[in-house]
């Protein structure tokens, strides 16, 4: 962006300001530090300036927002449109407690529903199943049936609000219970828009919600995917997501590296498939993690738009530019909140939301402040969904697109997160692809290495954390957490005997022996888990016919 | 109290099979005349060794593996090998993530175990370990080895059928592996058949097998099989080739003799252990090892005849400890 | 042979958050002592037979998922049931404060909490461990 002598000068000043200025300086004052570094490890220097961005090119490298190669961001107009959808992750108890919170949020000013399912629901049990014990409802909400779904949802009009759910494993089942009840309510499939997570690889690699061993899983995702484009167009078919690799301890490039290594590997299978690229390329969607350095992940932002739109049109041949654009949805850093001191917090998921806005991204969820103590309190989550409020509407980072572009640091950074992620894809590649990385443990071992360092920086003091090895103090216990009643297993298990012993067994039978036939071929099995949840199949007798046919997986966990 | 241990074990104690092992494992005193107790109900498992390079899928096949043979109605016992950091002594032993559904099958007892600097693949005790989950009762006995390099063949003197598990994607590493590794297979498993190249592995490794004298030997050409342990199959084919193997051990009188050279061997180490540990602590307690060392130093001596004088010194040695009754 | 601290690190029940459980198996080897790790999804059952066929001399219990009350203290009744009374049971996680006492009172030894120095766990447990 500069012209060689330009550079030759503000080189020579650099120099003679290091030398003389900034010399004398250090001479009377040492820095803080001898090497300033990122939260990811990254080194940071004193001071950036054009010489660091003299590659950049700015029509190839930036161009313009809703343009290729979309660094500065998916849509023309970005938030001078429309803010991002504000989207909080929520769940917990019964079906009709989740229903109360949701409609709460949506009276605060929230845009878009969330849903967090309990454990047993994501691992394919039924609330009655003797792994279930103790679970029910505990940290997410319990669904067995499309009764239970009727539930959630009632009251909440599924043409004018979008739903995004963390289903993975099981999310065609989830999915057909949502098309089922849009379709009582009157809404067709054409008009229904939404999420469903689907992103079983990283269930393997750091979340640990997976059934069936990786090729069928990844035929599971594929069936949904293949089927959405044909009967749901407006719905998200995955979330290929990188926040829970960066909570499991990644740095922010690893974070973006490995994500994008997930998504070319479900690319590749649908491909495989016979789908065109650019049918299914512009329903996929992403999910990322905002920490507390906001420059860093700005630039980890832009630098995962610019990689992810190259990959889709030079790899994969894309033509179509929305197959090109990263879409995602973030949530501030959960393992960055901390137990002490928790109104701490408010700060850091306000830096982080400003980072996302900064950033880019298409949905947000802000943490609550008692992250570190239990589910969110009613109070805590007003004052996430405030947080992110008050950064849309009173910030100014949503006034004006990419703001941060041009700024050298931002752009040196950029550049440098995406080297890192190129570098990793080439060995990802060299391994033999994706799920071989992932079957080797490289993607695991480079993830825990990370989070071992850095709380190896943090107890010895190296990296400042506010509340924990600095600026620490004595604290009451908190008080007035959130709780779960563990009456909710028994209630659920209730409901679940009611159900068995009033729905139309030959309807029942009869859709789960022609779910059973469709798994066995391959043929796409969306159709008949459709029909199987209408029948009244539930979660865990769809997954138990799948753990039937492709057998459990239980991946192997690196230390 | 020595006395109720082996009692305990051989009653069926899982508790006390356990506190044995770990004694074996700390050289604690303890553990030998319980071991002595026990020894003759030992020789009625057959023990299997899995081997191969790290990650090839022994833990996973080992699961599998210890599935189908349950099937049949036999007991198992497990030893799964990991190493110990040479830096800190401490270790991280994963292969039991693999076997988790197992823990809870009272037919199947499973022990992990660190190298604890040892080298072989296994370790110092695991013979001993082996031992008394034969004891124990065990039918079958399955070791599962460190992730080994070339170098750590040592499962072959404790087994009595070593499967060696390749992969795909060795290039053309078969052509180039050291003999001594292909040698110690009575069974080649190519795992993670789902993966391209499986084909060509087995080629290889048939082709090379058909090549070498020291592997397909007299009355045993060593069979080749394709697995997917992660998807269950193959295991059954495995669990055959295994049972045949037996069976011509047995018919030609090999398992006899390959049990007698083991014992033979086994009895020479552990006299020659104990004969070292007796040795040093003596020479290291009492100082003496110190001033020899700094006299050979010092080229006022030489090791030569230290040996020779230190060994003649302890040609009688004392007797064991041994509190019967 | 020096006598090693064997402990087992175990994940009870659905929960998936394995990134504490992980660093800290990692730093319990580091301070010498040979680490079981289990995995995710264990029942009380499979965290007990570990123990008792490793005869480990600690048991490590991380949740985060909110259960504590319901594993914690069957793990400990187990371990109980089966004569493995003198094996040290520890946890950590995602624990109110109010819970600690009722499960002390159930029988673990102690609890850590959410930004609790590593260091400081493995000084604990080296202190309290058993003799063997
Ligand atoms: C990271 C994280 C995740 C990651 C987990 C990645 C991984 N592989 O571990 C991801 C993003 C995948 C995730 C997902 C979910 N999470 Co989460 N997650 C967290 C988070 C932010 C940090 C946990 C963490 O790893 N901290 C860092 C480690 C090093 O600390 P630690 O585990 O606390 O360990 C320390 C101590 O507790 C102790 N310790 C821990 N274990 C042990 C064991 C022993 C033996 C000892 C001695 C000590 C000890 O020592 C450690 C060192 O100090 C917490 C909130 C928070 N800030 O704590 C929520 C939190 C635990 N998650 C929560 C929830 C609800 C979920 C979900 C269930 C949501 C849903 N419905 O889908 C999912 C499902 C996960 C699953 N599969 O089970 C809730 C749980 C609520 C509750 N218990 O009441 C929390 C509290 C957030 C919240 N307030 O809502 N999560
Ligand atoms: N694709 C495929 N992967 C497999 C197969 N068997 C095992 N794996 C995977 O290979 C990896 C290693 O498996 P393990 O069983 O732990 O291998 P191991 O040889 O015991 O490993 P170490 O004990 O660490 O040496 C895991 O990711 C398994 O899921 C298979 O048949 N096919
Ligand atoms: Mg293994």
């Amino acid at each position: 962006m500069f012209d060689e002598k330009a550079l030759e000068t503000i080189k020579a000043g650099k120099e003679k300001w290091s030398n003389d200025v900034v010399g004398k300086t250090l001479a009377k004052n040492p820095e803080r530090k001898e090497v300033f570094t990122t939260i990811s490890g990254t080194p940071v220097e004193r001071l950036y300036t054009p010489l660091d961005v003299a590659g950049l090119d700015y029509g190839k490298d930036l161009g313009y927002p809703g343009l290729y190669p979309f660094t500065r961001g998916v849509q023309p107009t970005m938030y001078r449109g429309r803010f991002w959808t504000m989207r909080q992750y929520a769940g917990f108890g019964s079906a009709k407690e989740s229903n109360a919170r949701y409609r709460y949020l949506l009276s605060q000013g929230q845009t878009g529903l969330s849903v967090a399912f309990d454990l047993p629901t994501q691992a394919g049990y039924d609330s009655d199943h003797p792994l279930s014990m103790g679970e029910v409802g505990k940290v997410g909400v319990a669904i067995d049936s499309i009764e239970d779904m009727k539930v959630l949802f009632d009251q909440i009009p599924l043409d004018k609000v979008t739903t995004s759910m963390t289903i993975n494993a099981p999310a065609g089942i989830l999915l057909g219970m949502y098309l089922a009840i849009a379709e009582e309510q009157g809404v067709s499939f054409d008009k229904v828009g939404g999420t469903v997570q689907n992103d079983v690889l990283k269930e393997i690699t750091v979340r640990g919600q997976y059934i069936y061993p990786p090729k069928a899983t990844m035929r599971l995702t594929t069936d949904l995917i293949e089927y959405c484009l044909k009967n749901v167009p407006k719905w998200n078919t995955i979330s290929i997501s990188g926040y829970h690799i960066r909570e499991s301890g990644s740095t922010a490039a690893q974070e973006m590296a490995f994500t994008i290594a997930d998504g070319i590997a479900y690319v590749q299978a649908c491909v495989e498939r016979g789908l065109d690229v650019d049918s299914f390329g512009p329903r996929l969607s992403f999910f990322f993690n905002a920490f507390t350095n906001v420059l860093e992940e700005v630039a980890k932002f832009r630098a995962g738009r610019r990689v992810w739109a190259k990959i889709m049109k030079e790899r994969f041949g894309a033509k179509n530019p929305r197959s090109m654009m990263l879409r995602f949805h973030v949530q501030t850093g959960g393992v960055t909140l901390t137990a002490q001191q928790p109104l701490n917090n408010v700060v850091r998921v306000g830096l982080q939301a400003y980072a996302a806005a900064l950033g880019g991204c298409q949905s947000l969820h802000t943490n609550s402040y008692d992250e570190a103590l239990c589910l969110p309190t009613q109070q805590a989550v007003t004052v996430a969904l405030r947080t992110q409020q008050i950064v849309a509407e009173e910030s100014g980072a949503a006034d004006t697109i990419d703001p941060l572009a041009g700024c050298y640091y931002v752009e040196a950074m950029t550049e440098k997160i995406e080297a890192e992620i190129m570098d990793y894809l080439q060995k990802i590649d060299a391994m033999g692809g994706t799920l071989v990385a992932i079957e080797q443990g490289y993607i695991q071992k480079e993830i825990q290495n990370s989070a071992y360092r850095f709380q190896k920086e943090i107890e010895s003091g190296e990296r400042v954390y506010v509340g924990i090895n600095k600026y620490t103090m004595e604290e009451p216990p908190p008080q007035g957490l959130l709780k779960v009643d563990m009456s909710v297993g028994e209630v659920e298990a209730g409901k679940l005997k009611k159900l068995r012993a009033e729905r139309d067994e030959a309807k029942w039978k009869a859709a789960l022996d022609k779910l059973r036939q469709a798994s066995q071929t391959d043929e796409n099995v969306m159709p008949s888990v459709i029909e199987a949840v209408k029948a009244k199949a539930t979660v865990g007798e769809i997954c138990d016919v799948w753990r039937d046919i492709f057998g459990q997986f239980r991946p192997k966990e690196y230390v | 109290m020595t006395m109720d241990y082996a009692r305990e074990i051989l009653q069926g104690s899982p508790r006390a099979v356990a506190r044995l092992m770990s004694w074996l494992e700390d050289e604690d005193e303890r553990a030998y005349p319980v071991m002595e107790e026990i020894y003759r109900h030992t020789g009625k498992a057959y023990i299997l060794g899995i081997t191969g390079s790290p990650g090839a899928g022994k833990s996973t096949l080992t699961d599998k593996l210890t599935r189908t043979i349950r099937r049949k109605g036999l007991s198992v016992g497990i030893v799964a090998v990991d190493p110990s950091s040479p830096f800190t002594g401490g270790a991280v032993l994963g292969d039991r993530v693999r076997m988790s559904e197992l823990s809870i099958d009272p037919g199947v007892y499973i022990r992990s175990m660190a190298t604890r600097g040892f080298l072989g693949g296994i370790s110092k005790a695991t013979a001993d370990v082996v031992k008394v989950l034969d004891a124990f009762g065990k039918d079958v006995i399955i070791i599962e080895t460190v992730g080994v390099g070339q170098d750590e063949v040592d499962i072959i003197g404790l087994a009595d059928t070593t499967c060696l598990i390749l992969v795909p994607g060795l290039g053309d590493g078969i052509q180039s592996m050291k003999a001594g590794v292909m040698e110690i297979a009575d069974i080649f498993v190519v795992n993670k058949a789902d993966r391209a190249g499986a084909d060509q592995v087995v080629a290889e490794v048939c082709a090379r097998v058909d090549q070498d004298s020291h592997i397909k030997v007299k009355d045993w050409t060593p069979p080749v099989l394709k697995t997917v342990a992660v998807e269950d199959q193959g295991l059954e084919e495995l669990w055959q080739a295994i049972d045949g193997h037996r069976a011509m051990l047995e018919k030609t009188g090999k398992l006899h003799e390959k049990r007698r050279e083991r014992i033979c061997n086994e009895t020479l180490r552990m006299i020659h252990n104990e004969l070292f540990r007796v040795v040093r602590e003596q020479l290291q307690d009492s100082g003496q090892l110190d001033n020899l060392v700094t006299d050979i130093l010092d080229h006022k001596r030489d090791p030569y005849s230290i040996m020779r004088e230190i060994t003649g010194k302890w040609i009688s040695l004392p007797q064991h400890q041994k509190e019967t009754s | 042979m020096a006598k090693k601290i064997k402990i087992i690190v175990a994940k009870p029940g659905l929960d998936g958050h394995d990134r504490g459980a992980k660093l800290l198996s990692r730093i319990f080897a580091e301070a010498g002592m040979e680490v079981v790790y289990t995995g995710l999804r264990q029942t009380p059952e499979m965290i007990v037979e570990t123990a008792l066929q490793e005869d480990a001399d600690v048991v490590g219990l991380s949740s985060l998922s909110g259960v504590h009350n319901y594993f914690f203290p069957k793990v400990v009744e187990l371990l109980r049931a089966k004569g493995l009374d003198d094996v040290l049971v520890v946890g950590g996680g995602i624990i109110p404060r109010e819970d600690y006492e009722g499960l002390q009172k159930a029988g673990v030894n102690a609890i850590f909490g959410p930004g609790t120095p590593t260091t400081e766990i493995v000084e604990y447990i080296q202190k309290n461990v058993r003799e063997r």
